[in-house]
């Protein structure tokens, strides 16, 4: 389990973080979301024993940070931002590197390893300097030192950034296979992603947590949710049925974007208004390109939580 | 392996791994070479002993040590290296003294380097053996204290090049603190007991009875306890300034 009770860090007249509080349990995967500069990364620090907090204290697995930082770094597995390494080194001589300052001896020093070159396909690069490789592989062994001894808690400050897509996918089916037996706690700018691997999304604003709640819930607060968008081949005329839509049960207003001939029907209190819309279109035979259902939109419920003077 | 032995040998093998261990190798026996026979007067002196050989040591320390202390801890901090660092299980003592030993041997390793010289001597004459080893010993000692001074200054500065320039300048100071020099400084306006204690600090005088064969103790812990100090106040500087 982790434990930040009242983490605050200042640095002067400036408050990075302040007086942040959670715990995280085991099977969660918590997508850490923030603008720059909201103490995303400093509170990663203050987890991880890299940054000393001003005031109150983070626990890992039970053991102090600040108290007992060996013990609470020995079951960390930490990414660090921008995934620094020594350049001159090998892959193979830096995860022996890692793992031999983790303890590891022997056997179970090659197997684990082994198997951290095997889960970020390494073996192609093992025997070149970390200086000569592309950033995705840099990252990969970055993530590789992280998960070598197979720690209960994974803290990873941006572990995709730099990644192609289908570096992308291959991290995060990592994470999503490591996730069941694991506390993970992830970084990151990317929305999508927090979607497809968080069960848990902890907004922070101003180094204060603004929301703290599920993926599902979250995109619920969106004004999206629930809403219906059409777009209509030239022929049609969004306005007319922009007009007729507004008349329906249960619509609260509807948008209009002339440049891309689509409506947009927002529902009052969420009601579920596609079906009705949809026998609306059929009957008029309307000229539609599409019709969908919004789920919601993060990036807005982001942008709604993160700028707190936008008024809706 | 210790945690002390798994950082010390990466390091000395990084050193290794780049053309900083090759580059500072040759120009040190090059340099050392160029002024014992030249400035020193190796054979005009007539006498079988290396004393033109250590004493060109301080002023050669004072310039190759910054180089190679320089990018200790600045290096770290400059590439984010060191959250990597201080996020695995090692404490900073650790990391410091791991850091600093690996720097020690490297420099050891250098100054073994320049043996033929010792050899040339025993060949040409009949030198006192036990002077040439404490010279040896004495000689490693400094470079442990540049060392460690420069170790210290690297973890305050992320730019290597102002932790070059200012570690000649303290090591200059402590160099020449027995001198009027660095002595007129402090007398005009300190106590005697206080100019007493600078000029007590001189790494040449220390240095200078050692390199003579006499092994006086107070020697040996005088260098010993100024890289104690010296590593004592890098690792509280290390942890005031690595997140910044």
């Amino acid at each position: 389990m982790i434990k930040a009770e009242t983490l605050t860090k200042r640095y002067g007249a400036i408050t990075a973080v302040d007086e942040l509080s959670f715990t995280v349990q085991q099977g969660e995967v918590l997508g850490f979301l923030g603008p720059n500069g909201a103490g995303k990364t400093t509170t990663m620090r203050m987890l991880a024993g890299f940054v000393q907090p001003t005031s109150g204290q983070a626990e890992m697995c039970g053991f102090s940070v600040e108290r007992e930082p060996t013990q609470a770094k020995r079951c960390i597995g930490y990414l660090p931002e921008g995934a620094p390494c020594y350049d001159e080194m090998t892959p193979r001589d830096f995860l022996g590197f890692v793992a031999s300052i983790r303890g590891l001896t022997g056997a179970e020093k090659r197997s684990r390893t082994d198997n951290a070159i095997d889960r970020l396909n390494l073996g192609s690069v093992l025997n070149q300097p970390v200086g000569t490789l592309s950033k995705g592989f840099k990252r990969r062994v970055g993530f590789a030192q992280a998960i070598l001894h197979d720690p209960p808690v994974l803290i990873l400050d941006e572990p995709t950034d730099g990644l192609d897509p289908n570096q992308k996918h291959e991290v995060r089916n990592l994470i999503n296979a490591m996730s069941d037996d694991k506390i993970i706690i992830i970084s990151t700018h990317i929305l999508e992603e927090v979607a497809a691997l968080c069960n848990r999304i902890i907004i922070v604003s101003e180094g204060k947590i603004a929301t703290d709640e599920t993926p599902d819930t979250l995109i619920r607060r969106s004004r999206y949710h629930n809403a219906v968008t059409l777009q209509f081949e030239p022929t049609g005329q969004p306005d007319q049925a922009a007009a007729m839509i507004g008349q329906l049960a249960g619509i609260d207003h509807v948008e209009t974007d002339a440049a891309t001939r689509s409506i947009t029907a927002f529902p009052a209190n969420n009601a579920l208004i596609v079906t009705a819309i949809a026998d609306m279109a059929r009957e008029e035979n309307w000229p539609l390109e599409q019709l969908h259902l919004e789920a919601g939109r993060l990036d807005e419920v982001f942008r709604s939580v993160t700028t707190p003077e936008t008024v809706q | 392996m210790s945690v002390v032995g798994v950082i010390l040998s990466r390091e000395l093998k990084s050193y290794f791994a780049t053309p900083l261990a090759y580059v500072f190798s040759v120009i040190f026996l090059a340099l050392t070479g160029a002024f014992t026979f030249y400035l020193g007067g190796f054979f005009e002196r007539g006498q079988a002993d290396l004393a033109p050989f250590f004493s060109f040591h301080p002023w050669l320390y004072l310039f190759l040590i910054p180089a190679i202390s320089m990018r200790i801890w600045a290096e770290e901090r400059q590439s984010g290296r060191i959250e990597l660092l201080m996020t695995l299980p090692v404490t900073m003592g650790q990391a410091v003294i791991g850091k600093f030993l690996a720097a020690w041997i490297f420099t050891a390793v250098a100054l073994a380097l320049t043996f033929p010289i010792w050899l040339t001597v025993n060949y040409l004459g009949d030198p006192d053996n036990g002077v040439v080893l404490t010279g040896y010993l004495g000689s490693l000692l400094m470079a442990g204290a540049f060392l460690a001074i420069g170790s210290c200054i690297s973890a305050a500065n992320k730019n290597q090049v102002i932790a070059f320039i200012v570690t000649i300048a303290i090591c200059f100071v402590f160099l020449l603190s027995g001198f009027p020099l660095v002595l007129d400084f402090f007398s005009a306006w300190a106590p005697q007991g206080i100019v007493d204690l600078v000029s007590g600090l001189s790494f040449l005088s220390h240095f200078d009875s050692l390199s003579k064969g006499v092994i006086d103790i107070r020697d040996v812990v005088y260098f010993l306890a100024v890289i104690t100090a010296w590593l004592f106040a890098n690792a509280i500087v290390l942890e005031l300034k690595k997140a910044d």
